[in-house]
């Protein structure tokens, strides 16, 4: 009768990444452990964190995003800017470590704030919206900088090289990042407000949500993890780069990472866990690939197939899950 | 059960508005005409030889491909999808042209067809993969993108190889000689013509009604017996080849790289954007996506004669853009 006794747990779509990652992990450790390497050593599995880590503390950010039912594609360039405001703020001296933070900050809240407003108040599409403002913010980069500008000082360079253990600072940033939000989403208000207006933004406005304010700090949420993903590139980098966040991808790579964790692209479903997922899981497919020292395009190739494969196998466990529920109800 | 006729109900009063012509309301092209209209007195203020036929035509081939890409793109959004595909696809079509022509001139013809095949090719995988896998668009022509662009990187080995024939080159660059008044025709400007009456027939045929429904309430449209699916993918392969026509045309006017589509699909989707189309389907007009198209192109015009530098011109761009969706929206509500 149980006829659920003998089944594998249910995979629905938040946690459909973690074997993912762990089939990633044992098909690469061994095709690297035969190519005469391995993925496990204390320095790949370092470069591997390390990687890891700035990409997914934006994608932490965009992941709230996402689930609001917004999406953020200025992130890219808030990151190119917070790096340079961080480098030239410090410019290479120790007592402005802490006002260059500030200044980081207060800046990408700020972007974050007019994502926020043009989207609640003048109602613009949230894509338009972020790509708008990131066009402006491109605009600003590329007519005042031709390359890298500002220093940072070495006690900067702490949080980009230093680690403990074999656990990179920056790694346990984004943790802590992650550890945050994920908190946030749980046990706030904000948080569970944020996740009804991503289900069905005109239910939650009628339930009562302020529905605007929800939206407008969730921006400013995920604008706040780009400008901390652009410190940790300017401590990592030594100065502040114009184009490092465009060069990075880390738009639509960040979007990726949180779709491949299970978030569901029109929101109001998925989590940060999945996200942290999804980012280790590119880095591992991206530290499969260096270690076998396969062309970097092709890596790309793969990582577009893994993406799309991902999400339409989630897409098939959803559709069958509701098929069972409606069996059931019938 | 319930929740079908719910949809059906819902579905009534969007679709008595949807697709309107006239009016500030959405899908409208009311708006992008009078930006329109205003940037061309500006550069023709500016640049007062601006409107002979000549210098007008020339103006217009520059246009075709970003029009061309914008009417792909509008099938796609008018159905609630993107194709986020096109930019590397535009580039992809460049460089496989350049390596299998090779500067030889018998090759021009049948590459040209295959790159057709090739556009609609990928066309199908998108529409496949996001109707019958249910993977959103957005992540299926990401997905795409990515794939085209490692592709192209290594299939050439890194630099783009071999060469574009003349007669390869000739729809981009040149035109029928000796037309009275106009002096010369390009064929780009043909082509446009071409693609923009075939697109708006197609939007006037039941597709392009069944296109709308879908985009507008993609659950009222397969209750009531539409061919959801084929229709989405049909606008995918639309999206698909216009951007190997774009191509053609972008290979005659520029040099062979891999940045000839770089950026493209963000700017496409922005001029639909621009022209009233409404994200997420149901709302607009293929005749509004590609006057966005062009307002977009005469405000980068307008800007290269301000002086205003290259760097600088996103940033004008992204403010433009801003304001007029703002504004359009804002008109909505009252």
């Amino acid at each position: 009768m149980n006829k659920r006794g003998w089944r594998l747990p249910q995979l629905d779509a938040t946690n459909g990444v973690w074997p993912a990652l762990a089939v990633a992990l044992v098909v690469g450790g061994s095709l690297v452990a035969l190519d005469g390497g391995s993925l496990f050593s204390e320095s790949s599995t370092i470069s591997l964190l390390q990687r890891a880590a700035g990409l997914g503390i934006v994608a932490v950010g965009q992941t709230i995003a996402i689930l609001a039912g917004s999406l953020d594609l200025s992130v890219a360039y808030v990151i190119s800017l917070t790096s340079l405001v961080a480098a030239e703020t410090m410019a290479g001296s120790d007592g402005m470590v802490l006002p260059a933070i500030g200044a980081v900050l207060l800046v990408s809240a700020a972007i974050g704030l007019l994502n926020g407003l043009l989207i609640t108040k003048l109602r613009i599409n949230a894509f338009i919206a972020t790509l708008g403002v990131g066009l402006l913010i491109k605009g600003y980069l590329e007519q005042g900088y031709a390359g890298p500008a500002g220093s940072v000082p070495t006690s900067f360079q702490h949080l980009g090289y230093d680690r403990v253990g074999p656990i990179p600072l920056s790694f346990l940033l984004f943790a802590a990042v992650a550890a945050a939000v994920w908190f946030t989403l749980r046990s706030t208000r904000y948080g569970h407000h944020l996740i009804a207006t991503g289900g069905d933004l005109d239910v939650a406005r009628l339930s009562g949500v302020r529905t605007d304010l929800v939206l407008i700090r969730t921006h400013v949420i995920c604008s706040l993890c780009a400008g901390i993903a652009g410190l940790y590139l300017a401590s990592r980098l030594g100065a502040g780069a114009p184009r490092v966040g465009a060069e990075g991808g880390y738009d639509l790579e960040s979007i990726a990472a949180v779709v491949l964790g299970g978030t569901v692209l029109a929101g109001g479903r998925g989590g940060v866990a999945g996200t942290v997922g999804g980012v280790l899981l590119l880095a591992v497919i991206d530290a499969v690939f260096n270690q076998l020292e396969v062309d970097s395009f092709f890596k790309q190739m793969v990582r577009g197939v893994v993406i799309v494969a991902a999400v339409a196998v989630y897409a098939l466990r959803l559709r069958r899950t509701s098929d069972q529920r409606k069996a059931a109800v019938a | 059960m319930s929740t079908q006729t719910a949809a059906l109900t819902s579905a009534a009063p969007a679709g008595l508005g949807g697709g309107g012509r006239s009016g500030w309301g959405a899908g409208s092209i009311r708006p992008v005409l009078i930006i329109l209209v205003l940037l061309l007195i500006a550069v023709g203020i500016r640049q007062p030889d601006f409107y002979d036929p000549p210098v007008l035509l020339a103006f217009l081939k520059r246009a075709a491909p970003l029009i061309i890409l914008a009417a792909g793109q509008y099938f796609v959004i008018v159905a609630g999808d993107f194709d986020l595909s096109v930019g590397s696809l535009v580039t992809a079509e460049v460089v496989i042209a350049a390596r299998l022509i090779d500067g030889d001139p018998a090759a021009t013809w049948p590459v040209i067809a295959l790159l057709l095949g090739f556009g609609l090719l990928i066309g199908l995988v998108n529409g496949l993969v996001t109707t019958l896998l249910q993977v959103p668009s957005f992540i299926t022509t990401l997905g795409m993108y990515l794939v085209l662009v490692g592709a192209v990187y290594t299939w050439t080995g890194g630099s783009p190889r071999g060469a574009l024939s003349e007669e390869f080159r000739l729809f981009g660059r040149r035109g029928i000689d000796g037309v009275p008044v106009l002096g010369q025709l390009p064929y780009a400007v043909l082509v446009l013509a071409g693609v923009a009456v075939l697109a708006v027939l197609a939007m006037r045929s039941d597709f392009g009604k069944v296109l709308l429904a879908v985009g507008d309430n993609p659950r009222a449209a397969r209750v009531t017996g539409a061919r959801t699916a084929r229709v989405r993918t049909i606008a995918f392969l639309a999206s698909g080849v216009l951007a190997a026509v774009a191509a053609i045309l972008l290979g005659g006017f520029g040099g062979v790289s891999f940045q000839v589509g770089q950026g493209l699909e963000f700017t496409a989707i922005t001029a639909v954007v621009l022209g009233g189309v409404v994200l997420g389907g149901g709302r607009g007009s293929v005749a509004g996506a590609m006057l966005g198209a062009l307002t977009l192109q005469t405000l980068l015009t307008l800007l290269n004669l301000l002086g205003v530098s290259g760097a600088l011109s996103s940033a004008v761009q992204g403010l433009i853009i801003l304001a007029a969706v703002a504004v359009g929206t804002l008109r909505r509500r009252t």
